[in-house]
């Protein structure tokens, strides 16, 4: 059986040209993705992009339309048990019994899991550490709060320490405090297991996640790690606030400024030239010149803005085609 | 064996629903009630030596126990699966290393375990008359037997419809209806010679009455068994294809 140790020879999760079709609509195209080990890959998308039916397949839940699944070198749905064995997996809704106590759900999982009966205790136990489920052992599900039943799940999904861990949407409907404890678990999961996590939370991502891939519509529209991303972040503007601001010509004038506009009386927003960096010699200007510098702040270009540029990108192009 | 340890959670689960314990309490108290009368029937009027105590006492008591469990099983059967589809546990079965056909055996046996505990509290009743007086114990064995599986057929059929809906009442409600037609089935023959036999056959009813008069006949034995492997097999490949469709 292939081991977590061999990483270099076989990503965690190969999938491979995935399509998944619910009727005649198509929930999933063409999707292909991998993930390493030590990697956190965050599948990125707008409601009803297909980040639910992929995770729903990469799972063992679904069954696809076509495409090939690889979990740690073995096909899931040739050996679905050996495959899902390698695999916990958080659904959107946690799959709790309301009845159970924390621990006996816990120890029902780890049976279902084939731990044998000696390590099971052992798990439950460092799987509620790891969640900040100490305390609860003994109490009721369905007693607890909707963060602590989805600490729960996320508990339920690496109780037997499996190479892959699926989370989808870990942190809906959590509190700041909990979704900033629950981004902390899931960057800890991340150094030893693979993580792949959907969200359309766009923070999210830029808090976690390594890698990004971004579904529209069923398909990939952006793949790329996090630097990449980064880089469509470039800067666009700089807001320039002086206590007395230059004539706005004057502005203008400074190499790498492609064009400025005046705010009110104390700010001007200058756009910059694309690979242009002026900022230091603004300043330099201002402290010559005496303007009276208060501020100088680049505006980056949002990550919504990177997101809604490629998502909009892919309906034009798709229209595009559907016209042709 | 996975079936066996999620049978044993489902047996527990059941037990932790207040829903079993005032089943159990509720058809236990009937059946008390009716003992009490049967007995008292007899000891007005003491058998002559055709008809014993056994025939009497047990042999009424499981004839109306199996009218009972018609409208209790679908009860207990509802939750099996529509519970678990409809609050989204049934993904953590589903994403397990376990088949399929675990699961279906697991549920079935789960619900098989009360219903044996409320078959063997039914069957203790005649059998306390033992301290008094000489009892046919083939003919209360053959009668045990029998109502467990026809208890075993009313659960399959029962679980078979709780994987159909997501709505518990529904599955209740729907395997009511299946397990009453099959009950009355055989009265739709009348007159007509060939489908009275086939439709007899297919009665529930006819081969639980054939077990409780005594006659340990292998066909009647098959017939439940096969009536619940069919339904649970029908489970199984409904579980398979709502994967495939959901």
């Amino acid at each position: 059986m292939p081991t977590g140790t061999l990483t270099n020879a076989a990503p965690l999760i190969k999938v491979e040209n995935l399509y998944r079709y619910y009727g005649q609509r198509a929930a999933v195209q063409d999707l292909s993705l991998t993930l390493a080990k030590g990697e956190i890959l965050g599948l990125l998308g707008p409601n009803g992009a297909g980040k639910t039916s992929t995770l729903q397949m990469l799972s063992g839940n679904l069954a696809p339309s076509a495409g090939r699944i690889l979990i740690d070198g073995v096909d899931l749905l040739d050996e679905p048990l050996a495959a899902k064995a390698a695999i916990g997996y958080l659904p959107e809704i946690p799959p709790l019994y309301p009845d159970l106590t924390v621990d006996e759900y816990l120890l029902y999982c780890a049976a279902l899991h084939r731990l044998p009966a000696t390590k099971r205790r052992g798990a439950c136990d460092s799987a509620r550490e790891r969640c900040g489920l100490k305390d609860v052992g003994r109490r009721i599900i369905g007693n607890l709060s909707k963060g602590y039943q989805q600490r729960v799940g996320i508990a339920q999904a690496i109780l037997h320490s499996p190479a892959v861990v699926i989370l989808d949407e870990p942190t809906v409907g959590l509190d700041p405090i909990q979704i900033r404890e629950v981004r902390a678990l899931i960057s800890e999961l991340g150094k030893e297991h693979g993580v792949i996590l959907s969200t359309h939370i766009l923070p999210e991502v830029q808090a976690v996640c390594s890698r990004v891939q971004i579904v529209h519509r069923g398909r990939t529209v952006f793949s790329d790690s996090l630097a990449g991303l980064a880089e469509r972040m470039e800067i666009l503007s700089v807001v320039l606030e002086c206590r007395q601001l230059p004539p706005i010509k004057d502005l203008r004038a400074i190499e790498g400024v492609q064009s400025a506009e005046k705010l009110d009386n104390r700010r001007a927003r200058l756009r910059l030239a694309p690979d242009a960096d002026p900022v230091e010699a603004i300043a330099t200007l201002a402290v010559k010149n005496k303007w009276g510098l208060r501020g100088l702040t680049p505006e980056y270009k949002s990550l919504e803005q990177v997101f809604v540029d490629i998502t909009t990108a892919d309906d034009a192009q798709s229209d595009v085609e559907s016209a042709a | 064996m996975m079936a066996f340890t999620i049978a044993w959670r489902e047996l527990r689960n059941l037990f932790l629903s207040p829903l079993a314990w005032v089943l159990l309490f509720a058809v236990q108290l009937i059946h008390g009630w009716l003992f009490a009368v049967y007995v008292e029937g007899v000891l007005a009027a003491p058998p002559n030596g055709v008809t014993g105590v056994t025939d009497l006492v047990a042999g009424n008591l499981f004839g109306v126990a199996s009218f009972l469990m018609l409208l209790v099983v679908p009860l207990l059967s509802m939750r099996l699966f529509s519970e678990e589809r409809r609050n989204g546990s049934l993904t953590l079965l589903l994403s397990a290393p376990v088949r399929v056909s675990e699961i279906v055996l697991g549920k079935y046996l789960g619900l098989m375990g009360l219903l044996a505990l409320m078959v063997a509290l039914l069957t203790a009743m005649p059998l306390s008359l033992a301290a008094g007086t000489q009892l046919d114990y083939g003919k209360l064995a053959a009668e045990g037997l029998g109502l467990l599986l026809l208890l075993s057929a009313f659960a399959a059929a029962g679980l078979f419809m709780s994987t159909l809906t997501r709505q518990p009442v529904v599955a209740a409600i729907a395997s009511f209806g299946l397990l009453m037609f099959l009950w009355v089935i055989s009265s739709l023959g009348r007159g007509n010679l060939h489908l009275s036999s086939g439709l007899h056959y297919l009665s529930l009813l006819d081969h639980y009455f054939s077990l409780l008069r005594g006659t340990f006949d292998s066909a009647d034995v098959i017939f439940y068994l096969l009536f619940s492997i069919v339904f649970l097999s029908l489970s199984m490949w409904r579980l398979d294809s709502a994967r495939l469709q959901a």
